[in-house]
């Protein structure tokens, strides 16, 4: 049934001021056109260099549904190539990730082809002759994504044509960006510690959601943070607070808190909690780091960066990043109740291994399969892709803390527990959606 | 017991997966030693659990904060509770170091975990370093490789 392909006026129809039609996350065709439209105009994260830190080094994964790999080529750049032979559709790559040397080579049939997705060599060739194939899809070798852009070790592609450049898609938010990689004394950040990867049967916008969802941690998450508090506050007086806890207990913190940690709106759907303060202000130090930070920056400038405790910053459509903790998730989607979650972490490049081990245990107390957290969190998003079935009510809504008079696409900054992340997420929704329809 | 047979570390190990099929996890929590850890790596082989991510390196503090919450009114995601089966092989007796009073002991299983119609089955080697306190055995470390470790997985809310 096609109620929305073709049909631009009813994909914007779905999204009102403070309310969203639960077709955004159970129709199978708003998703089709999610994985079309959205995630071809919008600049979507497809991996760090760090990962392809060597000439030939690949990774593999999507952009949307459209399998890609990341690639560094022989002059340094890195590439995104669409990951099928352009003979019979083979993939090149099955592995995660490896070193591919000068070139790919089919599996099927040898072609071969340069780290930049061009033609090297067919086996055979001359039975290609005088068949027009120069003219052909096949010869033009495998297809690379054409707009690509690596913003200081995040490599963003765009699969359509149309819609804003990089700059000019993100924007300030960027600075979420400079933050984390600030954070290191040299400036870099390396992947470390492998991915967590979590399947949720839901909507990947849920998620998406959740990530500025304020009024939700002491609620949701008293099963596992308040019980984590309630044991830690049963051991002898005097037991130093281990760090699992640390990381635990400010998911209890009052509504106050979050209240007063604020929210900062960007254009096009990006955002983040936490511009005051966040639930990562407050962890220990680490012993030797400051000072390697003072030695690289500076006293102010090193207190300036590590002063910056920004929560959860959203890159719309599909990625989370912590800068305090180098920590990000990337939600990809496969259905519209099927989604990936993959949390990635980094070792910042000269700093203690202490941070990356803290960096590690966040990962694995929040965002594991095996979490408490993430448990409490998923149990919320699946009662909520079956409740959404109810005909009764078929609206999703995002009003708290609504003004008639909120601008789109603006850059404010407002109460920590308003929905206007939300909100913005879904104008810029509709936007990218209906782009190119 | 000061040395224990062979026969009653397998035996232990056995009881041990009992506790948690019959959910009686504070019996099962006491069968680790203080500094008791329980290791589920997320990659093959893997040799590090701290800087290398793993899917649980809890100690009995963060294990305790685990049984608690599964009792809790609040405990979303136990409403309904999940339940889980072991099933075990004959463990072998990897090493017995009575000087140092360390034996470790390798089991493969099958584990079910279940909660509304879903039921997850899952392979695993464990590997349990033991170790004999005020005359009992103790958990010193219970390591589970799951053989598909790197997978995607729904959520995983027992102990296996």
């Amino acid at each position: 049934m096609d109620r929305y392909r073709g049909n631009a006026d009813a994909v914007k129809g779905l999204i009102r001021d403070t309310e969203v039609h639960r077709d955004v996350y159970i129709d199978d065709e708003v998703f089709q056109l999610e994985m079309e439209h959205l995630f071809a105009n919008t600049w979507v994260y497809v991996g760090h260099d760090s990962q392809v830190a060597n000439p030939g080094d690949y990774f593999g994964t999507t952009i949307g549904a459209q399998p890609v790999l990341m690639v560094r080529h022989t002059d340094k750049t890195v590439k995104v190539l669409y990951n099928r032979c352009p003979h019979k559709g083979t993939r090149i790559t099955t592995e995660a990730c490896g070193n591919t040397g000068k070139f790919f080579r089919c599996p099927y049939h040898a072609w071969s082809f340069r780290t930049d997705g061009s033609l090297l060599a067919i086996p055979l060739k001359k039975g290609y002759e005088n068949t027009g194939f120069e003219g052909s899809h096949a010869a033009k070798g495998m297809t690379p994504v054409k707009h690509v852009h690596n913003y200081r070790g995040f490599v963003f592609a765009k699969l359509n044509d149309g819609g804003p450049g990089f700059e000019e898609f993100f924007g300030d938010s960027l600075s979420s960006f400079d933050n984390m990689v600030d954070r290191s004394p040299v400036g870099k950040l390396e992947v470390a510690g492998g991915v967590l990867r979590y399947m949720h049967n839901c909507n990947w916008k849920m998620l998406v959601e959740n990530q500025t969802d304020t009024c939700h941690p002491m609620v949701a998450h008293e099963s596992s943070a308040g019980t984590a508090i309630s044991v830690f506050d049963k051991q002898p007086p005097g037991t130093k607070k281990p760090m699992a806890v640390e990381i635990y207990a400010p998911f209890m913190a009052p509504y106050e808190f979050f209240e007063n940690m604020g929210i900062r709106v960007w254009p096009n759907g990006h955002g983040h909690t936490g511009v005051h303060h966040s639930i990562h202000s407050d962890y220990s130090a680490i012993p030797g780091y400051f000072e390697k930070m003072v030695a690289a920056y500076g006293e102010e400038r090193a207190k300036a960066i590590l002063g910056e405790n920004r929560h959860n910053t959203v890159y719309f459509p599909n990625l989370m990043i912590k800068g305090p903790i180098q920590l990000i998730r990337l939600f990809k989607p496969i259905a519209a109740n099927k989604t990936l979650v993959e949390s990635w972490t980094f070792r910042l490049v000269d700093a203690p291994d202490m941070l990356l081990e803290r960096t590690l245990m966040y990962n694995r107390l929040i965002n594991a399969p095996t979490s408490v957290v993430g448990h409490d969190d998923l149990e919320m998003y699946e009662r909520a892709q079956e409740g959404l079935h109810v005909d009764a009510n078929q609206w999703v809504n995002v009003q708290r803390l609504y003004d008639v008079a909120e601008p789109p696409d603006a850059t404010a900054e407002t109460n920590g527990t308003t929905e206007w992340q939300m909100r913005n997420q879904f104008r810029a929704w509709s936007k990218f959606m209906t782009l190119s329809m | 017991m000061t040395t224990p047979s062979d026969q009653q570390l397998i035996e232990f190990v056995q009881r041990e997966a009992r506790l948690i099929d019959q959910h009686r996890f504070e019996e099962w929590l006491e069968l680790f030693t203080d500094d008791g850890m329980y290791w589920m790596p997320l990659e093959w082989g893997q040799t590090d659990p701290k800087l290398t991510t793993s899917l649980m390196y809890e100690d009995k503090l963060l294990l305790t904060i685990r049984v608690e919450r599964l009792k809790g009114n609040r405990t979303f995601s136990q409403k309904p509770k999940s339940r889980c089966h072991h099933l075990l092989q004959t463990s072998q007796i990897d090493r017995r170091d009575e000087a140092n009073n360390e034996y470790v002991t390798w089991t493969p299983m099958h584990y079910v975990e279940t909660r509304f119609d879903e039921q997850q089955l899952y392979a695993a080697w464990v590997t349990h370093t033991l170790t004999v306190k005020d005359g009992a055995l103790r958990i010193k470390l219970k390591r589970v490789d799951l053989v598909n470790c790197d997978a995607a997985f729904g959520n995983i809310q027992l102990f296996m």
